[in-house]
C-alpha cells in the first residue's frame, strides 16, 4: 500500500521483482497466528452474533427467533439499569481519576519532583500505582473485607471517630451500594494516569514552563495553558483506554456484590454473565454482548475522531 | 519520606533569581502539597495495611478487639489452614504455568505475525493490524460462549489448555499491534544486509529481528505474564475444578460465596496480594518502560 507512494529511491522497493516473491514468503509467518485468530476470535464473534437472533438454552436445537432479543432488550428494565451502572463505572474509572490523575501527576512532577527530588516524587507515584498492579478480583477482595458490615474496617474506623452514625452495610445497601464500588473503582484506577501523565510530563519542553513563569504566570495557569495541552494525546489515551475498561468491567461486580442488592451494581458484562451461565438464557446473553461490544467500538471510533480532529486543530495553529 | 536526603540539594537547582513569587513552589505551601499528598498516599495504602494487620489476627482477637487493633501475637495458623485447605501452592503452581505459558507462546505469535507485517509488509497488512486492534477491544462476554461450547465439543471444556490457547490469541492479538508499528521502522540496512549474505527469512527473524527486539519483546513478556496473571472472567468460566484453578478465580470463587470468616478473608486476601506485589517489585523497570511506551504509540 504505502510502498506505491514511496519515491523509488527508498531502499525497501529499490529491488523490484525479487522483493515481491519474498513479499510473498511472509505470509507463513502469518498462518499460525491468522488460524488461531479466526479460530479463537472471528468465528466465536460471528457465533455469537448468530446466537443473538436465537432463542437457545445451551443445548438441543436452536430456534431462530429474529429481533425478539433486542426487542426485549429495549423493554427490560435490568438491561437499562444495567447501562446506567456502566455510565456510573466511567465516572469512577474514567472522569474522576483521569482529572484527579493530571492535578496529582502535575503536582508530583512540577512540586515535589523538583523541590523534594526525583526519588520522593518517585516513591509517591509507585505509592498510589499499587492498587493497580492487584488482580482485579483480589482488589475487590481486599475493599470488600474493608466494608464489611458488622465488623469491618471501615465502620469500626467511623465509630471509633464519633461517626457511628454514618456506618453502613455499605455493599448491602441499595442506596450506597453502587456509591461504593465507584469509590473501589476510583482506588483501583487513579495509579495508571499518574503514571501516564508523569512520564508524558518529561516529554515537555521545560522551556515553555520558564517562559510562562518569566511572564508571572501561576502554577494554576501554567497547569491550564501548558501542562493540559501538552499531554492530550496520553490523556486521549488514558480516556479511551479506561472507558473500554469501564464498559467491561466483571470482576469487581462479580467478587462484591453480584449485581446486587437488586440490579442496583448490576453491569451489561455481569448481565450477560447471568443469563449465559445461570439462566441458560443463550441468545439473549448473546444479544447483551453484542449491544456491548458495538457501544464500545463506537465510542472509540467517536474518542479516535475526536482526537484526530483536535490533532488537526493544533497544527493548523 | 525521603524528603531530608533530598533538602540539601535544593539550592543548587534554583539559580532563578527572578522576583517572582511562586508560593506553590518556595513557600511553605510545598510542604503543605507534600502533606496533602502523603496524606493521599495513606489513604490509597490504608487497605494494605488493615489486610496485613488482620492477616496475623487470631479470630478470638479479632472479635475482641476488632480491625484497627494491633495484633497482639503473631497467628499464622489461620494463614496454614487456609493455604492446605484450598491448596493454595497448587492455585499458585496454575496461575503461574497459565500466564508462564500464554507469555510465551504470545510473544512467539506476536513475533511472527508482526515479522510477517511490519517487516514483510505483505499485502493488506494495514486492515489486518486494524482487525488486530479491534479484537483487543471486544468484551470477553462476546466470545465466551461459543469458545464454551467449542471447547466442550473438543474436550477442552475445563482444562488450562484452553485458557492458555484463548489468552494466547487474545495478548498477542495486542502484541501483534504494537510490533508491527514497532518494526515498520526496522533498519533496512540491516536486512538488507543479511539478505546479501545469504540469509533466508527464518534466518533473518531468529539472527538480526529477534536480538535487535529484545527489549521490545521482554517488554511484552512481563505485560502478557501479568495480564494473565490478573484474568479473572474466562478461567472463571473455563476452570471449574477446584485442582485447575488460577489464584484470583479460587479466591474470587470463595470471596463471592461468603463462605470465610474475617481472618481467614484477610488470610486469604494478603496471599492474592503478595504474588502481585514480588512481580511488581521483580518488572518495576519494564514495567514503568512499557506502560509509557504503550501510551505513546
Amino acid at each position: 500500500m504505502s510502498t506505491l507512494t514511496k519515491p523509488p529511491a527508498t531502499r525497501a522497493s529499490g529491488t523490484g521483482t525479487p522483493d515481491r516473491s519474498s513479499s510473498r514468503g511472509y505470509w507463513l509467518y502469518l498462518l499460525p497466528g491468522g488460524l488461531l485468530f479466526a479460530a479463537v476470535i472471528i468465528l466465536p464473534f460471528g457465533m455469537n452474533l448468530g446466537l443473538s437472533f436465537a432463542s437457545w438454552p445451551g443445548v438441543g436445537d436452536i430456534e431462530w427467533t429474529g429481533t425478539e432479543n433486542y426487542v426485549r432488550l429495549f423493554g427490560d428494565e435490568t438491561f437499562w439499569a444495567s447501562f446506567r451502572n456502566s455510565v456510573a463505572m466511567i465516572i469512577a474509572m474514567v472522569v474522576v481519576p483521569t482529572a484527579v490523575g493530571l492535578l496529582l501527576a502535575s503536582v508530583l512532577f512540577d512540586v515535589i519532583g523538583k523541590r523534594f527530588g526525583g526519588r520522593t516524587a518517585s516513591t509517591l507515584r509507585a505509592l498510589y500505582y499499587l492498587p493497580q498492579i492487584l488482580p482485579v478480583a483480589i482488589a475487590g477482595i481486599v475493599m470488600g473485607w474493608i466494608l464489611r458490615p458488622q465488623d469491618g474496617a471501615l465502620n469500626t474506623l467511623l465509630e471509633a471517630v464519633g461517626l457511628g452514625d454514618v456506618t453502613q452495610n455499605w455493599l448491602g445497601d441499595p442506596g450506597t451500594a453502587l456509591p461504593s464500588v465507584m469509590a473501589i473503582m476510583v482506588w483501583v484506577q487513579i495509579g495508571y494516569p499518574v503514571v501516564i501523565f508523569m512520564a508524558a510530563l518529561q516529554r515537555v519542553d521545560p522551556e515553555l514552563y520558564e517562559a510562562a513563569e518569566i511572564d508571572g504566570a501561576g502554577w494554576f495557569r501554567r497547569f491550564r495553558a501548558i501542562t493540559i495541552p501538552q499531554i492530550r494525546p496520553e490523556t486521549f489515551v488514558v480516556a479511551l483506554t479506561c472507558t473500554i475498561a469501564a464498559m467491561k468491567v466483571f470482576g469487581p461486580v462479580f467478587v462484591l456484590t453480584r449485581g446486587g442488592p437488586g440490579d442496583a451494581t448490576n453491569v451489561p458484562s455481569y448481565f450477560a454473565y447471568q443469563n449465559f451461565f445461570e439462566r441458560a438464557d443463550v441468545g439473549y446473553g448473546a444479544a447483551i454482548s453484542t449491544i456491548l461490544t458495538l457501544i464500545i467500538i463506537v465510542l472509540s471510533v467517536i474518542f479516535i475522531r475526536f482526537q484526530a480532529k483536535s490533532e488537526r486543530k493544533e497544527r493548523g495553529r | 519520606m525521603s524528603a531530608t536526603d533530598t533538602a540539601p540539594r535544593a539550592p543548587v537547582s534554583t539559580p532563578a533569581p527572578s522576583g517572582r513569587r511562586d508560593r506553590y513552589r518556595r513557600g511553605p505551601m510545598r510542604w503543605l502539597v507534600l502533606a496533602l499528598l502523603i496524606a493521599g498516599a495513606a489513604v490509597v495504602l490504608f487497605p494494605f495495611a488493615i489486610i496485613l494487620l488482620n492477616a496475623f489476627k487470631s479470630p478470638t482477637e479479632y472479635s475482641n478487639a476488632g480491625p484497627l487493633a494491633f495484633p497482639t501475637e503473631i497467628y499464622v495458623e489461620g494463614m496454614i489452614d487456609f493455604w492446605n485447605q484450598v491448596n493454595f501452592g497448587r492455585k499458585l503452581w496454575n496461575s503461574f504455568m497459565i500466564a508462564g505459558s500464554v507469555a510465551v507462546l504470545g510473544v512467539v505469535v506476536s513475533l511472527f505475525n508482526a515479522y510477517a507485517l511490519g517487516i514483510g509488509r505483505v499485502k493488506g497488512r494495514l486492515s489486518i493490524v486494524v482487525l488486530f486492534l479491534i479484537a483487543n477491544m471486544l468484551p470477553h462476554e462476546a466470545l465466551v460462549y461459543p469458545l464454551y461450547w467449542m471447547a466442550n465439543q473438543v474436550g477442552l471444556y475445563n482444562t488450562q489448555l484452553a485458557v492458555i490457547i484463548i489468552f494466547t490469541v487474545i495478548q498477542s492479538a495486542f502484541g501483534t499491534y504494537l510490533l508491527a508499528s514497532v518494526f515498520g521502522t526496522f533498519p533496512q540496512e540491516l536486512l538488507e544486509a543479511a539478505k546479501l549474505d545469504g540469509a533466508s527469512k527464518w534466518q533473518i527473524l531468529w539472527r538480526v529481528v529477534f536480538p535487535i527486539s529484545r527489549p521490545t519483546l521482554s517488554v511484552l513478556f512481563v505485560f502478557f505474564f501479568i495480564w494473565t496473571w490478573n484474568e479473572f472472567f474466562i478461567p472463571l468460566i473455563f476452570l471449574i475444578s477446584n485442582d485447575r484453578q488460577t489464584v484470583p478465580v479460587a479466591l474470587g470463587v470463595l470471596e463471592g460465596e461468603r463462605l470465610m470468616d474475617a481472618t481467614t478473608t484477610s488470610a486469604a486476601a494478603l496471599l492474592g496480594v503478595i504474588p502481585a506485589v514480588i512481580f511488581f517489585l521483580i518488572f518495576q523497570r519494564t514495567l514503568a518502560r512499557g506502560i509509557t511506551a504503550g501510551a505513546v504509540k
